[in-house]
């Protein structure tokens, strides 16, 4: 086995996700497959490569730079029109620290 | 005015000679996606108000005597991952079913610059997460061609829209095939470009080393056409190329003879039934138009799927967690703290492809996992693309198949998620290398689905990808 259900909820937890025990049951189940699918990545020799995390091809090293010039910022009223909860132009949330 | 067979040309003269307003064509337009759109759910929401004053512009500009623009009154159905100012964008999640985004992505300014006319906002899979349009918070899309079988993923909307003819051309998202396979499935043109092509910003971000913004249409023509107008560099994306945008269709009609071609042994060992019969027939096609043919191999195409599932969830895993119950999206309504708030949020407001791309990116993130799993597929992408540079060392383009089979059941495979990725094959080589692909109809099966051929260049060659998709269009295909 790949993955415990034990796992499972650590891995939710790492993601802020609240399972069911059925999702759980279900998640454990569908990763052990997928997990078993991805270890054929172990296989195949990439000890002289060098690992891609962009696609990359020929241009000048100063290509993607933008000129550095003042444009207006997104309005205040704008930024929190699609809050569940706003006030004051801020973003509202539950309580983080007791008083 | 036939609505459904309505060709951007055809649009551009019928303005030109005023046999009707872009006012006129708007609303005929709308009421005729609105009326037909029970029968595919291929819209989630239309833009009336939008569309009229967008129509409206293109009359002032035909008044004043102006050019109004490349796709002047063509109406566009735009998949509901990409923002627009004021109009509802909801990624087909219940999380922003309420969303209206306070500004517009770069492809729909341009679109609208260009005269382009947004009718709705196409259904696709949850966050663009699926290969069938059945991760939909808001139901699934229906084939327009069998109305029992899915319209591809994960932009089915767009691709639904445009083969039922309620657009004339759409824009769909590409991360790991979620243009060109419902492209495929529903018999219509679809293109992923280059990587870094098209300008992401406002594409809501799935896993951004792979996302595309690309183009549907009912012809090669049209698709060029349309990537022209949103082509090019972007300041608002850093990803976004410099390189110069051609005027694709200058490249169009001509010969392809003597151009160099290449069928990966690797694609068409396993593909079986009537789909790798009229690719075959496809490649047929194209050697009688002078082509030449040789056998390549890419050694890496079996590792393909391990690669991408690793990557883009561990991508999407990071790019998801924005949807946090603060800024945008619905809120859970029974939380005392913070982190309750955020993992009822999440846990209520994610369907199940979401979650379980979540769950799978966060593990192999996840300390004494990153090594083994995400740095792992990363070099073994480069091995990847690696193949695909030295085949292009010596061809000018690869063809391929698009899909193991053509559009399946509603339902037939919800229950199999490691089936339903490993679909995705030959779509996903060319989006982890970030060369241009496209699908071109090649053909219906006997039961009357379509198959789609897939081309794939080199980076920034969509014109000689253009070219050969319209030499084999013109050519009648397999029907041909």
């Amino acid at each position: 086995m790949k993955i415990t259900e034990q796992q499972v909820r650590y891995v939710a937890d790492l993601a802020n996700l609240k399972l069911t025990e059925a999702e759980v049951r279900k998640f454990q189940a569908d990763l052990d497959e997928i997990l078993g699918h991805v270890d054929k990545l172990n296989e195949i020799d990439t000890s002289s490569v060098e690992p891609m995390a962009q696609v990359l091809y020929e241009a000048g090293e100063t290509a993607t730079l933008r000129e550095d010039r003042e444009v207006p910022p997104l309005d205040n009223t704008a930024a929190v029109a699609n809050a569940p909860a706003a006030g004051g132009g801020y973003f509202k949330v539950p309580l983080v620290i007791e008083r | 005015m036939d609505i459904p067979s309505l060709t951007v040309d055809q649009v551009k003269e019928g303005l030109a000679a005023r046999r009707f307003s872009a006012t006129e064509l708007a609303a005929e337009a709308l009421r005729f996606a609105e009326a037909e759109n029970p029968k595919t759910n291929a819209y989630l929401h239309f833009a009336p108000e939008r569309a009229l004053a967008a129509a409206a512009r293109v009359d002032e500009k035909l008044a004043r005597g102006e050019d109004p623009g490349a796709l002047a009154g063509v109406p566009v159905a735009v998949k509901d991952v990409i923002v627009t100012k004021g109009l509802r964008t909801t990624c087909a999640s219940k999380l922003l079913a309420n969303y209206v985004p306070p500004y517009d992505a770069t492809a729909i300014v341009r679109l609208e610059d260009a005269g382009g006319i947004i009718i709705g906002k196409t259904n696709c899979d949850e966050f663009a997460m699926g290969s069938s349009n059945e991760n939909s918070a808001f139901g699934p899309v229906h084939n327009p061609l069998a109305p029992d079988r899915v319209p591809g993923g994960s932009s089915g909307g767009s691709a639904a829209a445009v083969a039922q003819g309620t657009a004339v051309v759409a824009l769909g998202s590409d991360t790991g095939g979620s243009v060109r396979q419902p492209a495929s499935f529903c018999g219509v043109v679809g293109v992923t470009p280059t990587y870094g092509r098209v300008s992401r910003y406002g594409l809501t971000a799935f896993a951004s080393s792979l996302d595309h913004i690309g183009p549907f249409a009912r012809s090669v023509k049209e698709c060029a056409t349309l990537l022209r107008v949103i082509a090019g560099r972007d300041p608002c994306d850093s990803t976004s190329a410099g390189a110069p945008v051609p005027d694709y269709t200058a490249a169009l009609g001509g010969n392809v003879k003597g151009m160099k071609l290449a069928l990966p042994r690797e694609y068409l060992k396993d593909l079986a039934g009537e789909s790798g019969g009229l690719i075959a027939r496809g490649v047929e096609v194209l050697k009688k138009l002078g082509c030449e043919v040789q056998d390549i191999s890419l050694p890496a195409t079996d590792y393909a799927i391990a690669t991408y599932y690793v990557i883009a969830t561990a991508e999407a895993s990071s790019n998801l967690a924005r949807y946090d119950g603060v800024r945008y999206t619905s809120r859970s309504g029974h939380s005392e703290t913070l982190s309750d708030m955020y993992r009822n949020t999440r846990g209520e407001g994610f369907g199940a492809e979401c979650k379980r791309r979540i769950m799978l990116g966060t593990y192999v993130l996840s300390a004494g996992y990153y090594d083994a799993y995400y740095l792992k597929a990363q070099k073994v992408r480069a091995l990847i693309a690696q193949d695909f540079r030295r085949a292009f060392a010596e061809v000018d383009a690869i063809i391929a198949p698009v899909s193991p089979f053509p559009a399946f059941k509603i339902g037939e495979k919800v229950d199999d998620p490691l089936e339903m990725y490993l679909s995705d094959i030959y779509t996903i080589t060319g989006s982890l290398a970030g060369i241009p692909c496209m699908s071109v109809p090649c053909g219906k099966t006997t039961d009357g689905l379509p198959v789609g051929m897939q081309i794939l260049t080199r980076h920034f060659d969509e014109t000689g990808m253009f070219r050969l998709a319209d030499a084999f269009e013109r050519a009648g295909g397999v029907a041909g």
